[in-house]
């Protein structure tokens, strides 16, 4: 496969090496999978793997004003978000529409140094760049820098992932709370270790310059010998979020679907730390949806059989075509087929827990079971 | 079966043709290099005996955790026999692509479709340029 034009991670020669197949994926030539998507996912549920993230965009913000201008900027409060913490917010555009979702992260540098940082979509890193330039005053104080091509982020993630990545850095990853970060040392190399990730599991995200990730990489896996450490590619990335019920933008989000349609009502905050209301952009239009009934819900489709139910394929109640689904597949750790949809909210009864319908499978009906999300959490 | 043996589609199908009777029968399967591709395999579904085929027209679906894959003859045919054990099976894809990994036995009706497959060694070519 060609893989001209496009960008590659400072780990792109490695994944080739492991015999990674390759695809082009938000403009990155990305590892799909090493082995199979089964075994990688597998590794992750019960051990640990690690996958290359580096096509997540970084942007860090500096300046005195990059917490306000922030908290302006995403659809949760950023001010009062204390050093080390890190929330899940989206990005919204005038009409409340989803521009992204992201993390943004406080950070402390040692010598004492407050900056912000956004990990956003590879395929959105464009859009929103482009969208807080729209947005920046220039009495803002802030300075927005695009960080992702300077460096590389690492996924290790598993039940195992945290004894395996504690002795190898000199923050104690094991004390350190979900959604903290900090700015730490992997023998001598500066990184950001936040306790994050995309799969349902424990585990943690290590950001790195993009010269060191060669070296980090090695010694992750020198390490994790001891607990038969796998790379993993964005095939099992994907299987595991959708099994963990995790939105992924372009699928469950997108300009046209409202946060409350989505599920993530708790990723809008009207009120501030102190419970006054607070401004931020889409608030206008997000306010009257919060307390209207949604037009569709997302809710979580268990399927009999072996076919996968995939996106865009109809689900009907009876004869009339109820929702669509976002994403699907087949589930390795349930051993059945499992879809998120989008189903129309009027009839609150369409939405239970245990509630029959069918989806359209290239022309042919499969019962399908409404269950609640996630599919799986960890024990 | 050696791979050298046989004959393949572009859209990697195997065929081996025998005689039967008076009739050319066309044994299709699909490659080691379609089933490495597909990996992860969950699902099959094969078209039933009596089933009248041409050349490129689907005569089931494999799918894998990943996607959705069309099976196409590459023959003009009916076809006379099905794997039907198979779909319970998928691993034998993988161990025995080209004996034990059969999926359908066509009749064929005229040389047409034949003429446009490959042999081994261009289709290996064709597999490389793809990888």
């Amino acid at each position: 496969m060609s893989t001209g034009n496009l960008l590659q991670t400072p780990l792109h020669d490695w994944h080739v090496e492991r015999g990674a197949r390759m695809v082009d994926f938000a403009g990155w030539s990305m590892p799909v999978q090493y082995d199979s998507i089964v075994t990688e996912h597998v590794a992750t549920r019960e051990r640990a793997s690690v996958f290359d993230v580096s096509h997540m965009g970084r942007l860090r913000f500096d300046g005195p004003g990059s917490g306000s201008f922030l908290d302006r900027l995403l659809t949760r409060r950023v001010l009062g978000l204390k050093p080390g913490y890190i929330r899940y917010a989206l990005v919204a555009n005038n009409e409340g529409g989803i521009l992204d979702d992201v993390l943004v992260y406080h950070q402390q540098t040692p010598s004492g140094t407050d900056y912000h940082m956004l990990v956003v979509n590879a395929g959105n890193r464009a859009k929103i760049v482009q969208w807080i330039q729209s947005q920046l005053k220039s009495d803002d104080e802030v300075l927005m820098s695009d960080r992702t091509e300077e460096t590389a982020m690492l996924a290790i993630q598993g039940p195992r992932a945290i004894d395996l990545v504690n002795p190898l850095l000199d923050a104690n990853v094991t004390a350190m709370g979900y959604y903290r970060s900090q700015t730490t040392k992997q023998m001598g190399k500066v990184c950001i270790v936040s306790r994050t990730g995309y799969t349902g599991e424990d585990g943690v995200e290590l950001i790195m310059r993009r010269e060191d990730a060669p070296l980090i990489l090695e010694n992750l896996f020198r390490a994790g010998r001891e607990c038969d450490l796998v790379p993993a590619g964005l095939g099992a990335r994907d299987t595991l979020r959708m099994e963990a019920a995790m939105p992924l933008y372009g699928h469950e989000l997108d300009e046209t679907i409202n946060p409350f349609e989505a599920g993530l009502r708790f990723a809008v905050n009207f009120k501030d730390s102190s419970d006054q209301p607070r401004s931020f952009i889409g608030r206008e239009a997000l306010q009257p949806l919060a307390d209207t009934p949604s037009r569709v819900s997302r809710v979580g489709l268990l399927l009999e059989g072996k076919r996968a139910a995939r996106e865009k394929y109809p689900v009907f109640d009876g004869e009339t075509q109820v929702g669509l689904v976002s994403s699907g597949s087949f589930s390795p750790t349930l051993q059945r087929p499992i879809a998120m949809a989008y189903i129309d909210a009027a009839d609150t009864k369409l939405l239970e827990a245990g509630r029959s319908l069918e989806v359209d499978i290239r022309g042919r009906r499969h019962p399908a079971e409404i269950t609640s999300l996630p599919f799986y959490s960890r024990p | 079966m050696k791979p050298e043996e046989l004959l393949f589609a572009e859209t990697h199908e195997w065929v081996h043709v025998t005689e039967e009777e008076g009739n050319q029968v066309a044994t299709i399967g699909i490659s080691a290099f379609a089933v490495e591709q597909l990996t992860d395999l969950v699902y099959l579904e094969l078209t039933s005996v009596g089933t009248v085929v041409g050349t490129g027209d689907e005569f089931g679906e494999v799918e894998s955790v990943k996607a959705v894959s069309s099976l196409y003859s590459p023959v003009n045919g009916e076809i006379v026999e099905v794997n039907t054990g198979l779909s319970d099976q998928l691993e034998t894809l993988n161990d025995d692509p080209y004996a034990g990994g059969w999926m359908i036995k066509v009749k064929v009706s005229d040389d047409q479709g034949l003429a446009s497959l490959m042999d081994h060694t261009t289709y290996t070519k064709q597999c490389a340029g793809e990888h």
